[in-house]
């Protein structure tokens, strides 16, 4: 059993009772909602005449179901217009504060509570929604619930939850450069497996892990999740401490320095003990693509795809599934493989360094002929941000539409989606059949450097030989 | 929808009997057993029809939910990593409404087996090899009634009798009815209320006693 780590300390200050059969009544400390997940939770709360316990300690946003292109209200599709409606109803009757469109604060979930300085080391932070476990980078212990669970935190503020394990995983070194955080998370979960982390909290602790921004640690614990792992989290830091410091809802300036005692007491101790501990070195992980249709189907960029028969047992099923579904031969590369759609944006990374290393290939470029290729961003924030920059003018300038913040085509429960077989170079997360909208669409995962590559060359294609072409000519034009 | 009107769970749960279906293949998410299509919506109701709409028109009528013999079944046994992906409770909200009470598996996804729980839809685990002889057995006996015991954690046939494994919390949370656990969580009203003073930054990090506390 674990002892010592920032879990097992978060865990311990939020314990209510134990209650019986075993299980534990866990405090949660910020409790998001959106317009997906909430609406029956409200409807059963409701039905036994309770009241939301803490108004103040939940916050709603609209992302799943907000179209990308034109947010007029009412929304063309009348069942998304119900279910934003009866967000804002439910938020106004329960005095729940939502950022909804047009209000500066409005977008994924996961991408503003972050930017808004709500999430914050030590908390507890629980969502109707897997990706929670972005909310870990901070420090925060937070984790997806369903929708019954939406119900008792409205009712309660507490869950009742088994303590979970803790697996420690390590990272040396350095990621090189065209190798991103998204290809590191893509490479544990390939290595791990897809149920490796079932029953386990995920501590990303090491150098590698260390030197990357508030942002880079967000998308690899955002995708905890798709390795098992219901929670993964990172010790909170200098960079953390930096990141918070002035955001709308961070401790003000009086209380700073008592957060940021409290804060640094919560680190996991030197001495800890985990239950499990596995290492990487993240200089040797190169940019990742997955080929199939679970997250841990991922490969090298220059690696061939798997040959079943070479495959422990247990993944050969579900790789021969892949292979019927995708359409890809065993033994072939990845790079080369044509695309349809490229989609830049999601929890994962839809944030305003996302959409910087995205910009960076698509610089002076122009999009394939016959790709589609679309950039959301993650808030109106980061959208705002990236504008003042002039990012929307690169992309559109290479042929890429910039769109308005949601969720888009991570999930397709909005107009955003495949078409038929179409195949997609994607910076969300899931790569499930149907995922994308289409019954037979195919999705591969990758970070927006390689979506960015993938649209203008219109195939599967290494990052790093575009950022090499870059410094070429940039090495020409000095020289000459 | 199979069941016109599907038993929901109520109360202490100790049995359920019933014919069963054999769904093979690990790592089926929730995006399969109910695409995010259908989550468009305020309420659950219409989703028992739903169930695994894309993998049933994909194998047009051939889908273990479509075949008549199927029809009625309240106990559903899978393999590995059973409803892993997004936290939506649609899926066993899905489930349920289509007419399962209990599921059998090699393993689950957390979230999903907490979402079964909440629902009281008990799901139980055996191993690799038993998983395999018990879907063989409902494969070659169309229509065999089995009983699954809570209590005992077995699943019964005319012939056979295999042990189950469950979390014991959620067994007695099962067998005691208090998986719809809204009514005990705010029953420790006080306590919440502690636990929520000594958090710092419930208070604004304000109160010097929480920061003793704490550190």
């Amino acid at each position: 059993m674990s002892s010592g780590t920032l879990f097992d300390k978060v865990w311990e200050l939020h314990k209510v009772a134990k209650l019986p059969g075993g299980s534990t009544q866990l405090f949660v400390g910020l409790h998001l909602i959106h317009e997906v997940t909430s609406p029956q939770a409200f409807a059963a709360l409701e039905e036994k005449s309770f009241p939301v316990r803490c108004p103040d300690q939940t916050i709603a946003t609209v992302d799943h179901i907000v179209p990308t292109t034109n947010q007029e209200r009412p929304f063309e599709d009348p069942l998304a217009e119900e279910m934003l409606s009866t967000l804002e109803r439910n938020c106004k009757k329960h005095g729940i504060k939502l950022h909804g469109i047009g209000s500066g604060s409005q977008g994924i979930v996961h991408v503003i509570a972050p930017e808004l300085g709500l999430t914050q080391p030590g908390m507890t932070v629980a969502c109707g929604d897997s990706h929670t476990s972005t909310h870990g980078a901070f420090g925060a212990i937070a984790f997806g619930i369903g929708t019954s669970q939406v119900r008792d935190v409205l009712a309660s503020q507490t869950l009742a939850m088994n303590k979970l394990k803790v697996r420690q995983i390590w990272i040396d070194g350095e990621l090189n450069e065209g190798v991103y955080s998204k290809d590191l998370i893509l490479h544990v979960i390939r290595e791990l497996g897809v149920k490796g982390g079932v029953g386990y909290a995920y501590e990303f602790a090491g150098p590698a892990i260390e030197k990357l921004s508030m942002e880079e640690r967000m998308t690899i614990c955002n995708m905890a999740i798709e390795g098992g792992a219901r929670c993964g989290y990172i010790n909170p830091d200098q960079t953390t401490f930096e990141y918070l410091k002035g955001k709308a809802k961070a401790p003000s300036e009086e209380s700073w320095q008592q957060a940021l005692n409290w804060w640094k007491g919560l680190v996991s101790s030197p001495d800890s003990i985990f239950d499990d501990v596995v290492k990487f070195d993240a200089s040797k992980i190169p940019p990742t693509v997955t080929w199939g249709i679970t997250p841990g189907q991922g490969i090298g960029i220059n690696e061939s795809l798997p040959i079943p028969e070479s495959l422990e047992p247990s993944e050969r099923q579900i790789a021969e599934e892949a292979y019927r579904y995708m359409g890809l031969k065993p033994g072939s590369g990845i790079e080369g493989v044509s695309v349809d759609v490229c989609f830049i944006g999601s929890c994962t990374n839809g944030r305003l360094s996302d959409l910087h290393a995205a910009a960076k290939i698509a610089q002076g470029r122009k999009v394939a002929q016959g790709v589609k290729a679309f950039v959301v961003p993650g808030s109106e924030q980061v959208a705002r941000e990236a504008e003042q920059e002039g990012l929307d003018k690169v992309f559109r300038g290479a042929g890429f539409e910039w769109r308005e913040p949601g969720c888009s085509m991570c999930l397709a429960m909005n107009p955003d989606r495949l078409e038929g077989r179409q195949i997609s170079a994607s910076s969300s997360n899931r790569n499930f059949k149907g995922r994308q909208g289409s019954s037979s669409g195919r999705t591969l995962l990758m970070s927006p450097a390689m979506v960015a590559a993938a649209a203008i060359t219109g195939q599967v294609t290494d990052v790093r030989s575009l950022i090499k072409q870059e410094k070429e000519s940039t090495e020409k034009l000095k020289n000459e | 929808m199979n069941n016109p009107i599907p038993n929901f769970p109520k109360g202490a749960i100790s049995e359920i009997i019933g014919t069963a279906i054999s769904l093979r293949g690990n790592d089926i998410d929730t995006d399969r057993i109910i695409p995010a299509r259908f989550l468009k919506c305020v309420n659950f109701d219409a989703l028992g029809s739903q169930v695994f709409d894309d993998d049933r028109k994909e194998l047009n009528g051939l889908h273990p939910f479509d075949l008549k013999e199927n029809q009625n079944a309240s106990i559903l046994v899978v393999n590995g990593n059973f409803g892993c992906g997004s936290s939506r409770e649609h899926a066993p909200q899905a489930l349920m409404r289509w007419g399962i009470n209990a599921v059998i598996g090699q393993s689950f996804a957390e979230i999903f087996f907490g979402n079964c729980l909440a629902l009281g839809i008990p799901c139980f685990t055996t191993s690799k090899q038993e998983i395999e002889e018990i879907q063989k057995s409902i494969e070659s006996n169309t229509g065999i009634e089995l009983l699954l015991n809570l209590k005992n954690q077995t699943l019964k046939s005319k012939k056979s009798t295999w042990q189950l494994e469950i979390d014991p919390g959620a067994k007695q949370m099962l067998t005691s009815g208090q998986w719809d656990a809204t009514n005990q969580l705010i029953s420790n009203s006080n306590s919440i209320d502690q636990i929520a003073k000594k958090l710092p930054y419930i208070n604004g990090f304000k109160s010097k006693d929480s920061l003793n506390d704490l550190t």
